[in-house]
């Protein structure tokens, strides 16, 4: 009873998407839309095919920008995070920055950062950076935040000193906030590799769609589109993962 | 005698909360603490434990000075406060390795106490795995390795079931016996301080004061003594109650 609902919700998204793709495709054909304006999913789907070499050599770039900006932040969010969390007046220092920092509009950065750093990879990452670092900041400095104050009167009351209440009980409880962070980060970094390739680039997706628009060859860059969508997935299973693999606290549910 | 609070004396946010409180605990007493809720019980513990200052008085434990100092003492509370990211074993051998232990020799000391504290079997489950009584009891077992002499325990089953609190005050009774421990309690239950304890404070509303002190070892009540002595708390109390709204 319980499983068939849960394949059931599993099911239904696929249900979906299957009725949009259909719907698509009906409409396609009603209207006798010209391929360079909307062309079918199956003409998009053969796309791929045809260009999947010139499709995986973008991709490859661009999956490389978006892990290691999604790195790079997290890592310096990790670090930040930290750091605001242990001393008070930092976090009052930074706190308002930080936010401001989510308020500048990304193209004026984007272009900002080619006029700088050129065409190479250096600006994308920074790109991917400033849109993958806030969430994870965030959701880490809740996370950090969130621990019981019992809980950590406790630990001091044992003789923990703050190294150890961090160690010990602070950051293992921002764990599961941490990764929802990640999760969001994570579908962001993709999107943050292709805005940085579409305001000038020499490789990558972002740059190969701006190719195919100019050609006005709308099922490349609806092929391109899948693999964004397809690579976002990848990277937010690899997110869901990590989450298992580093929370294993959580896989067991209560007994009885 | 095991703990001497002197003349203890705390206001908090500027409210008055204890108020001259002086109280002992010899060895291998059970001493049960009951007054109103909120009149400053679990504020005295956090000053026996060192984490806050008092105004006034000391903490004396086995003859030595601890007033504001950590590290002696912890105590439990009604959370069992476990870390959900450890398993039991581990979490109970945290105040050894934050001793200095290390990891391996903790483990290997609090093992043998599994049994004793019903958690045989369990000590690699984690938290969430297990009921909230052997939640309790492994909160207990971590208070004992923190200082296997002296218990304080605030409340400790009062988030439990009628059923399951009952047979935790047995087996905790007859654990404390056989451990040899001191233990301070602190409770709101009338019910439960009578059977536990060896000798009762009795506590006034904030500001708390010692209002009685009732010594249950040496006179053996019989039940129509027990029921009058149970009724005259509860009268007190009450009236305490009353003071304090
Ligand atoms: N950190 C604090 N700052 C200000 N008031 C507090 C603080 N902690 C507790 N109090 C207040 O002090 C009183 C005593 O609290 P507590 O010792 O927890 O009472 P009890 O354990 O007897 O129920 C309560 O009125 C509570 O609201
Ligand atoms: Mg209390």
């Amino acid at each position: 009873m319980k499983k068939s609902a849960q394949t059931t919700a599993k099911l239904l998204p696929l249900l979906a998407v299957l009725f949009f793709i259909l719907l698509w495709d009906a409409g396609v054909r009603y209207y006798n839309t010209p391929a360079w304006i909307l062309p079918s999913p199956g003409q998009v789907i053969k796309s791929v095919f045809t260009i999947h070499e010139l499709l995986l050599m973008h991709t490859a770039t661009t999956l490389l920008e978006a892990g290691l900006g999604l790195l790079l932040a997290m890592l310096l969010a990790v670090l930040i995070a930290v750091l605001m969390d242990s001393i008070y007046w930092l976090k009052q220092a930074l706190y308002p920055l930080v936010i401001i920092s989510q308020t500048i509009p990304l193209i004026v950065l984007t272009v900002l950062f080619v006029i700088w750093f050129g065409f190479g990879m250096l600006p994308k990452i920074l790109v991917v950076i400033l849109v993958c670092f806030f969430p994870i900041l965030i959701s880490l400095i809740n996370g950090l935040e969130s621990v019981d104050d019992d809980q950590i009167q406790l630990f001091r009351s044992m003789g923990a000193g703050r190294l150890a209440i961090t160690k010990m009980v602070k950051i293992p409880a921002a764990l599961p906030s941490f990764f929802s962070g990640l999760r969001i980060s994570a579908t962001y970094s993709i999107m943050g590799a292709i805005i940085g390739e579409w305001m000038g680039a020499e490789k990558g997706l972002g740059y190969f769609m701006t190719l195919a628009q100019k050609g006005y060859q709308v099922d490349q860059v609806l092929a391109a589109v899948l693999v964004i969508c397809l690579l976002s997935l990848l990277i937010v299973k690899i997110v869901d993962l990590m989450e298992y693999i580093f929370i294993p606290w959580n896989r067991w549910q209560m007994k009885g | 005698m095991k703990i001497e609070v002197n003349q203890i004396s705390k206001s908090l946010g500027g409210m008055h909360t204890l108020d001259e409180v002086s109280l002992n605990l010899n060895q291998g007493e059970f001493v049960v603490l009951i007054g109103p809720s909120g009149c400053g019980k679990s504020t005295l513990f956090n000053i026996i434990a060192g984490l806050i200052e008092p105004d006034q008085g000391s903490i004396s434990i086995d003859g030595q000075d601890w007033t504001g100092k950590t590290g002696r003492i912890s105590y439990m509370q009604q959370k069992d406060l476990l870390l959900p990211s450890r398993n039991i074993l581990d979490n109970v051998s945290i105040p050894l390795v934050l001793k200095g232990m290390s990891k391996k020799a903790a483990r290997e000391q609090a093992v043998a106490f599994l049994k004793d504290f019903g958690l045989e079997g369990f000590g690699n489950y984690y938290p969430r795995q297990l009921s909230g009584g052997m939640r309790q009891r492994a909160a207990l077992l971590r208070t004992y390795l923190q200082a296997s002499d002296i218990l304080l325990l605030d409340e400790p089953f009062a988030a439990l079931d009628a059923i399951s609190r009952r047979s935790m005050q047995i087996w905790l009774k007859e654990l404390s016996a056989r451990y040899t421990a001191s233990v301070l309690f602190i409770t709101h239950d009338i019910e439960e301080s009578l059977l536990l304890a060896d000798r009762i404070y009795l506590f006034t509303a904030r500001p708390a004061r010692v209002k009685m002190e009732i010594d249950l070892q040496n006179k053996d009540y019989d039940q129509m003594e027990r029921l009058q002595l149970k009724e005259e708390i509860l009268v007190i109390l009450e009236e305490e109650n009353r003071t304090q709204d």
